[in-house]
């Protein structure tokens, strides 16, 4: 049964892969005395152990490859001509993220809920969904007290960000001057 | 001049204002990310300029840095997307590249020298050479862990993956690499 399972090349993984996790040290404590068990008793393991570390040992000590002499100086001419950016979170007002976000959740849900509204569930087959979509009066949607009292409130919403916007836009331009 | 400062207390110096201090980051970073690069894009000219972009792009968005990471798995991260931009506006496709092309177009610029040359290869010349035959995931993630000292969580932070995900591409590439050292240096791999 034991050797059913160290010998499957799919079982818990393979014999390579649970060799790979063993010696990145990603193995469970369980895994890796199960592991050390199995390189004390069985040949296979201890030869491909053997093979991989060696693998692992020459990635481990390779070098690394090396630009041009120039390169440093290239670098730091081209960044003396440059500003640091300010931080985006300090130019990125969340507020007005999170208005964008309401305004736009707020105009689905209402939607939504006068769609639902004009949905009448116990008429059997004349619930709105079972018309043709093309023959749907629209006109009756912005005639209703509802749906103008909500679109009024979402223009509302709209221009006091827009206010919002352009008075933050006043204030950089007045500190730049 | 920085080379005694810290990542961050560099980057402190930088942000208020001395900028030559940021040379002391391009020196001490600068064979990782170049690698890097490199291991992605295949060509040293278009590594060197991919490289330059990086950190300039790193100077400039250097306030952004927070410090919730290292330094090098945010720069890392930058090097990551600016070799992918750099392929696709190459029109390159990072997945299609033919390994087997590559390696005969490696094999075809040394193919006179290349038999004497194999015997004085150094084992480290060996591996460097397989890794830049894998397709450029592969060398990528391979680089990142080994050579760039990222643990494997962050080598999946700077892939934007999961880290099991991280986990079974490092197998994975590992596996390639096994392979091509199989095929292409059976000798060297014999002699080790």
């Amino acid at each position: 049964m034991k050797e059913n399972h160290v010998n499957s090349p799919l079982g818990a993984g393979g014999i390579e892969e649970r060799l790979w996790n063993f010696i990145d040290g990603t193995v469970s404590a369980k895994e890796k005395s199960v592991i050390e068990q199995l390189l004390q008793s069985n040949a296979e393991w201890k030869e491909k152990y053997n093979e991989l570390l060696q693998i692992n040992e020459l990635l481990q000590s390779s070098d690394l490859e090396a630009p041009s002499l120039r390169f440093s100086k290239n670098i730091m001419e081209e960044i003396s001509k440059l500003h640091i950016a300010p931080a985006t979170k300090s130019y990125i007002n969340k507020k007005i993220i999170w208005g964008i976000g309401f305004f736009f959740i707020a105009m689905l849900v209402g939607f939504l809920i006068y769609g639902f509204a004009q949905m009448s569930l116990t008429g059997g087959e004349e619930t709105i969904l079972s018309k043709d979509i093309i023959k749907v009066d629209f006109s009756k949607f912005f005639s209703n007290t509802w749906v103008n009292a909500f679109m009024m409130i979402n223009i509302v919403i709209g221009l006091v960000l827009l206010d919002n916007y352009l008075s933050n836009k006043r204030k950089e331009f007045r500190k730049q001057v | 001049m920085s080379t005694g400062l810290n990542d961050n207390e560099i980057i402190s110096k930088v942000l208020s204002g001395d900028y030559q201090a940021y040379a002391g980051l391009v020196n001490r970073y600068q064979n990782y990310v170049f690698t890097l690069t490199l291991r992605i894009v295949k060509n040293r000219e278009d590594a060197e300029e991919v490289a330059q972009d990086v950190f300039i792009k790193a100077y400039k968005y250097l306030a952004d840095f927070r410090g919730a990471s290292k330094f090098t798995t945010w720069l890392y991260t930058i090097v990551n997307n600016t070799s992918i931009s750099f392929l696709r506006k190459k029109k390159l496709d990072i997945h299609s590249l033919d390994n087997e092309k590559i390696f005969e177009m490696a094999d075809n610029q040394d193919s006179g020298m290349r038999a004497n040359m194999v015997e004085q290869k150094s084992k480290l010349a060996m591996v460097n050479e397989a890794i830049g035959l894998l397709n450029p995931d592969d060398a990528q993630i391979i680089t990142l862990f080994y050579k760039a000292e990222q643990s494997l969580e962050e080598t999946a932070q700077v892939l934007g993956i999961e880290v099991n995900a991280a986990k079974v591409r490092l197998h994975r590439a590992r596996t390639r690499l096994k392979e091509k050292m199989e095929t292409y240096y059976a000798e060297e791999v014999r002699n080790l």
